[in-house]
């Protein structure tokens, strides 16, 4: 397509994408913060949800009293100014003291919450991830278990400029890894995150988790899958890391805890005779970019 | 202020036109654009001298028309205060350069090294990463970047040259300031002497900072890469030495402009502009020899 | 303090003369030419910039890469946040702070009239070099506006291109911010007391001081990111001792001053609007200077708030939680104090007063969205999604870039001499806040849903928002060729205004004749005038 024909297609494409926006469903639903899959993440949420009500009472207060104003003061409907009315300590200590208090509500939770996320102490299963330009290589330190996760395929041809595939056609477009990170559900996983290169973000929403991956430092982050919740979850990349930072998916496989221990053996015997094969063709490594060149020690 | 009292002299001055302001503009623009070919390796480093060229005729022209306007006395007391406060924000500026690499030190030094060292929060950090990293002050680093070959470098000692260098400062602070008096009282010998005396023992300072440097490259594997450390040492030293001379050249300009007989009693800007800025250059370098070379 | 008259050059014959052609304006010294200068560059660059973020959502308006290539998006991110914010929102104020301190202190000029065209020319200079760096092999800057390392070290040939352009933009604000300061200090009109200033001048002056204060602090980031780009410096390397994360606080420390910097004289600028179409004084005149002080006070302590996911101890996360909900206190104050401002007035509905009003509204929602990124739990989920794209943007947009407008609406009749279209402004005005809602009230859900910042394509579900957004954008963009219509009708003739463009205009700039004289106030104005102008 050259220029002008995409430039026509997007004209075009404008109205015709608005009538045809509630056929197919693909988004008017999603208005929210998932409430998500761990005891965290809905803690979170509820935040959220409080914080955004404290929000809108005050929103309608402020804001009704101005559209009062607005409508009963007007000069066409004859009003007159009272130019006495420019200052008042008691209304004004009121409203200094009130936000006050309502903003000390509001930290007191959102502390305890942080608290707790920020307790990764007695965790049942330590995987180092570590992200790089562009993907994710995850360790199961104690289990010798190690491989790289990276867009999938199908996502991966169709995101080329122009590939000419349509998005919609390709099963969780973006959202889908090679290899996604396998975890026990009902277990307090301990992630130690860094990077290999250049910062990114591991963030999953359903978890509430999300931690930058420096180069250099590990950040801590834990996560409990409910019992009852096993399944796939899927997040992104959420710091800015370079050409493909909009494609390194990230995606949590939680299986009950006996599937997971099978796993992790076969796994893990796998990979040790795999291992000489595996170091020649050990993918994306992570590839310490130009910078490094210019980066004394960096790599 | 010390004449702020002193009858007025009229009006407040607008100049009317200047084409000082573009050209200085174009001068930065060559400059940074020069700076820009050199770093890109796209030619040598005389891709800087047209700039620097430009930048030093337009100072120089700049403030040889505000000196010549103020011998005229067009000048008020007012437009005085104007430029007072002027220098007085810039040097402010100033200080928060300053602040900004006093930040990055006092981060690596409380935060970042011990941090990799295994201190603090990020035990992981040294478990995972950095095995047998102690995370202790001087350091260039787990990784022992730069330095000698095998990685290692000492530091200065305090207690030599830079201790000189301190007393050298303070001393050139008083020297202005006995200047200073001299020039309120009118005699304009004591002051021209001290004055050059000023500006002397900040050249002797820049002097033997560079044979620091020299020794710090040669011997002590203290280099710009070496680690954090050689970052914030030569960062602030370097920016520092460089306002020194900065600051000792407009010394110099003021004695040449006190030869020529300019300033009054009680009307010289400019020499207490240049003390200011003197006293800020100093005052920069205490914090330098503490935080720097001994603490 | 002295009295005072201006000449314009050593002798008085000249007065009132002032040079013609090109050279009046490139030589400058007129505080007026100067801001004139300053605002036809925010204008262009708004254009740019604004075409920058056209594109960014052109790409966005569906699924799959239409247009760009990633690294290339990434470029129009990283230049878009860059103009808006260096080329568009800073120097529009700095132009206005040129023609009003002056008139509404009761000055001639500014303090340091060369010095003041120094700090406008070497902006043009500093996007000349910023743009020029699209040309260069490697390409320009894609690192975002944020500049983190080590991605940013990443850049090619552009790298050393955009640390200088941001060295020139610091020194200009600098430059700038000190002659507000000594303007203000020091040439206010014998009878004009601290306590009688304009609350516009008011929030300039400390404005200013934040000014001085961090854009020293930027340079000294970037010159960090230079070194250890090129000399081998590891300020930002781990191997070397350093972190990555210590440029984050540096550059936080000066980015979050600086967003108030955008926000400051906004708010000056309300307090001027609000009464006058109230026709009665600003309610809590005291009240506001403190909060605007505090404001700034507090911005110098809560920068790490942007940082909260690179895994801060525990307690520097409360703490910078604490001082950022803190905020909402003295901003709530501002607020509380418009409204009862209009509470009992005789409200009139003019383009100025309905931008105003629309700033009211949509800022304070962008503060509340500001709110809830404060909560650090909550923060985890809303971190670089584009829930923080929606807060900015109602905050710099609907906040800074609406003040703006609002300004030019209200002063525009003072500087022409001219009476605008005002059918024409209405028209503009319900555009653009119509659009913009559109455009940027849908960047809430995308960012709750999930929605990443800073890509270029996304996931499926996210088409519907997306779109809307996108036409908002469409529609926003060409709303603001109505603004620049406008303008120049206006500039270039109308009804005739008298010296008090709006009935219930207070302070001393309406005393002056419109368009107002070349050298606002030869002769300060006295005790009476003063006083008749200070609104309270
Ligand atoms: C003009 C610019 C401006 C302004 C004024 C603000 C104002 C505020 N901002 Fe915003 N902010 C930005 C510009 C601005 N911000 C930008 C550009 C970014 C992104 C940078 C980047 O990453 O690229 C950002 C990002 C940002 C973050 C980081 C988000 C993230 O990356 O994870 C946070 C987190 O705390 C935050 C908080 C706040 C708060 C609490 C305020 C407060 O000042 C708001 C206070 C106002 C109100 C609260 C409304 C009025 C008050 C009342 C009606 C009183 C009663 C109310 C209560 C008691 C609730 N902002
Ligand atoms: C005040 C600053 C400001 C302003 C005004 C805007 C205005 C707009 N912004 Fe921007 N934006 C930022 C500051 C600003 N932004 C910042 C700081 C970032 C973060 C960058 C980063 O992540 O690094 C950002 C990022 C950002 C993003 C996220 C990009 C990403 O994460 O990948 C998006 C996406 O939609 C966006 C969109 C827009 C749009 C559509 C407008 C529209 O409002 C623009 C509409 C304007 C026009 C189309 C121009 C029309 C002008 C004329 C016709 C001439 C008129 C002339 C006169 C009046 C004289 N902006
Ligand atoms: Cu990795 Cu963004
Ligand atoms: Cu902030």
């Amino acid at each position: 397509m050259t220029i002008r024909e995409r430039l026509a297609s997007l004209a075009s494409g404008a109205p015709a994408a608005l009538l045809a926006l509630p056929a197919r469903a693909s988004g008017w639903g999603e208005l929210n913060m998932p409430r998500g899959v761990t005891d965290i993440s809905r803690k979170i949420y509820d935040l959220h949800m409080t914080i955004f009500w404290v929000c809108v009472v005050i929103g309608v207060v402020v804001f009704g009293v101005m559209i009062w104003s607005m409508v009963s003061f007007r000069k066409s409907r004859g009003a007159v100014a009272d130019v006495t009315l420019v200052h008042n300590t008691k209304v004004e200590i009121v409203w200094t003291v009130i936000p006050v208090i309502i903003l000390i509500a509001m930290a007191v939770p959102a502390a305890r919450v942080l608290v707790e996320i920020e307790d990764t102490t007695r965790s049942a299963l330590t995987i180092k991830v570590t992200g790089f330009q562009w993907g994710w290589q995850y360790d199961y330190l104690d289990d010798g278990v190690m491989y790289y996760s990276h867009l999938d395929r199908a996502s991966n041809a169709a995101r080329e400029l122009l590939s000419g595939i349509d998005p919609t056609t390709v099963p969780h477009y973006l959202l889908n890894v090679d290899h996604p990170l396998v975890v026990p559900v009902d277990t307090k996983v301990r992630l130690l995150i860094t990077g290999a290169d250049v910062i990114h973000s591991w963030w999953l929403p359903d978890f509430g988790v999300k931690k930058d991956a420096i180069p250099g430092f590990i950040n801590e982050a834990w996560f409990k899958v409910d019992a009852d919740k096993p399944g796939l979850y899927r997040g992104q990349c959420a710091e800015l890391c370079g050409r493909d930072h909009g494609f390194m998916p990230i995606v949590v496989d939680a299986r009950p805890k006996a599937e997971f221990d099978a796993w992790l053996k076969s796994t893990a015997a796998e990979q040790k005779q795999a291992a000489p094969a595996q170091a020649t063709a050990a993918p994306a490594a992570p590839a310490p970019a130009s910078a490094a060149a210019t980066m004394p020690g960096a790599g | 202020m010390t004449d702020a009292h002193a009858p007025d002299t009229g009006h407040y001055y607008v100049p009317h036109h200047s084409p000082y302001p573009i050209l200085g503009s174009v001068a930065l623009f060559t400059v940074m654009w020069g700076a820009v070919v050199y770093l890109n390796d796209w030619s040598g480093l005389w891709s800087l001298i047209p700039g620097a060229v430009l930048l030093a005729l337009l100072f120089f022209l700049w403030f040889a028309t505000v000196i010549g306007e103020n011998q005229q006395g067009i000048y008020n007391l007012q437009v005085d205060r104007s430029f007072r406060m002027g220098m007085m924000w810039f040097i402010f500026s100033e200080v928060m350069f300053f602040a900004a690499f006093f930040g990055a030190l006092f981060y690596a030094r409380v935060l970042s090294v011990p941090w990799l060292g295994g201190h603090g929060v990020k035990i992981f950090t040294n478990y995972v990463l950095w095995p047998h990293f102690e995370g202790l002050w001087p350091s260039n680093g787990p990784g022992h970047v730069g330095g000698r070959a095998d990685g290692t470098f000492n530091v200065m000692a305090p207690f030599g040259i830079p201790a000189l260098n301190t007393l050298i400062l303070l001393t050139s602070g008083l020297t202005v300031t006995i200047a200073h008096h001299a020039l309120r009282g009118g005699r304009r010998a004591m002051l021209a002497l001290f004055l050059a005396l000023t500006f002397l023992l900040g050249f002797t300072f820049v002097g033997l900072q560079i044979h620091e440097y020299g020794e710090a490259y040669r011997t002590l594997g203290l280099r710009l890469s070496t680690g954090v450390y050689g970052s914030t040492f030569f960062m602030l030293t370097g920016f520092h030495g460089l306002h020194v001379t900065i600051g000792a050249i407009m010394l110099t300009v003021i004695w040449l402009r006190v030869i020529k007989g300019h300033f009054s009693p009680n009307r010289h800007f400019a020499f207490e502009a240049v003390s200011w800025y003197w006293h800020f250059v100093d005052v920069v370098w205490l914090f330098l020899f503490v935080f720097v070379y001994w603490l | 303090m002295p009295q005072q008259h201006a000449t314009t050059a050593a002798t008085h014959d000249e007065h009132d003369h002032k040079p013609h052609g090109w050279r009046r304006w490139v030589f400058a010294t007129n505080h007026k030419d100067i801001g004139t200068m300053y605002l036809i560059l925010s204008g262009t660059m708004f254009f740019v910039g604004g075409m920058f973020a056209e594109g960014i959502r052109a790409e966005l308006f569906k699924p799959g890469l239409q247009f760009f290539d990633p690294q290339f998006f990434n470029t129009l991110t990283t230049l878009h946040g860059l103009i808006m914010i260096f080329g568009v929102i800073m120097p529009a104020f700095v132009g206005l702070a040129n023609w009003m301190i002056p008139m509404q202190v009761g000055a001639p000029d500014m303090a340091l009239p060369r010095l003041n065209n120094f700090s406008f020319w070497i902006l043009p200079f500093a996007f000349t070099l910023l743009l020029s760096s699209l040309f260069v092999p490697g390409g320009a800057p894609a690192g975002g506006w944020t500049m983190y390392p080590p991605l940013i070290l990443q850049t090619g040939a552009s790298f050393p291109m955009l640390i200088f352009s941001v060295h020139l933009m610091g020194m200009s604000s600098i430059l700038g911010a000190i002659n507000v300061i000594v303007t203000i200090m020091n040439l206010r009109a014998p009878s004009m007391t601290l306590l009688r200033m304009p609350l516009f001048v008011w929030s300039w002056l400390i404005t200013a001081y934040l000014l001085i204060a961090v854009m020293p602090v930027l340079a000294g980031a970037v010159t960090m990111l230079l070194t250890d780009h090129f000399f081998g410096t590891t300020f930002f390397t781990a191997a070397g001792g350093g972190d990555p994360v210590m440029f984050q606080h540096i550059f936080w420390f000066f980015g979050h001053p600086e967003v108030y910097i955008m926000i400051l004289p906004a708010f000056g600028i309300i307090s001027e609007i609000i009464p006058t179409f109230s026709r009665k004084p600003l309610f809590g005149y005291e009240a506001m200077v403190y909060a605007i002080a505090s404001i700034a006070f507090l911005s110098f302590i809560v920068w790490a708030h942007h940082m909260f996911t690179v895994g801060m101890p525990l307690a520097a996360q409360l703490f910078f939680m604490l001082t950022t909900m803190l905020i909402a206190v003295p901003t709530g104050v501002k607020v509380f104090n418009w409204v009862a401002t209009m509470w009992k007035g005789s409200l009139s509905f003019e383009p100025p007063m309905l931008f105003a009003l629309a700033f009211v509204f949509l800022f304070t929602i962008g503060g509340f969205s500001g709110l809830m990124l404060a909560m650090v739990p909550a923060d985890y989920q809303y971190q670089d999604t584009y829930f923080v794209v929606a807060h900015f943007h109602y905050v710099l947009v609907t906040g800074a870039l609406f003040s703006i407008m609002a300004a030019i609406y209200y002063w525009l009749p003072k500087w022409t001499g001219h009476m605008y279209d005002l059918k024409l402004g209405t028209w503009h005005f319900w555009l653009s806040a119509i659009f913009v809602n559109v455009l940027f009230f849908p960047q809430h859900f995308l960012g709750l849903a999930g929605m990443p910042r800073r890509i270029p394509d996304y996931a499926v579900q996210f088409t519907d928002w997306n779109m809307v957004s996108s036409i908002g954008a469409f529609g926003f963009g060409l709303a603001q060729f109505l603004f620049l219509y406008l303008i120049i009708q206006c500039v270039r003739g109308g009804a005739r205004t008298g010296n008090r463009a709006w009935e219930g205009a207070h302070g001393l700039e309406w005393e002056l004749s419109s368009p107002p004289p070349f050298h606002s106030w030869t002769d300060p104005p006295g005790e009476a005038l003063v006083a008749r102008g200070a609104a309270h």
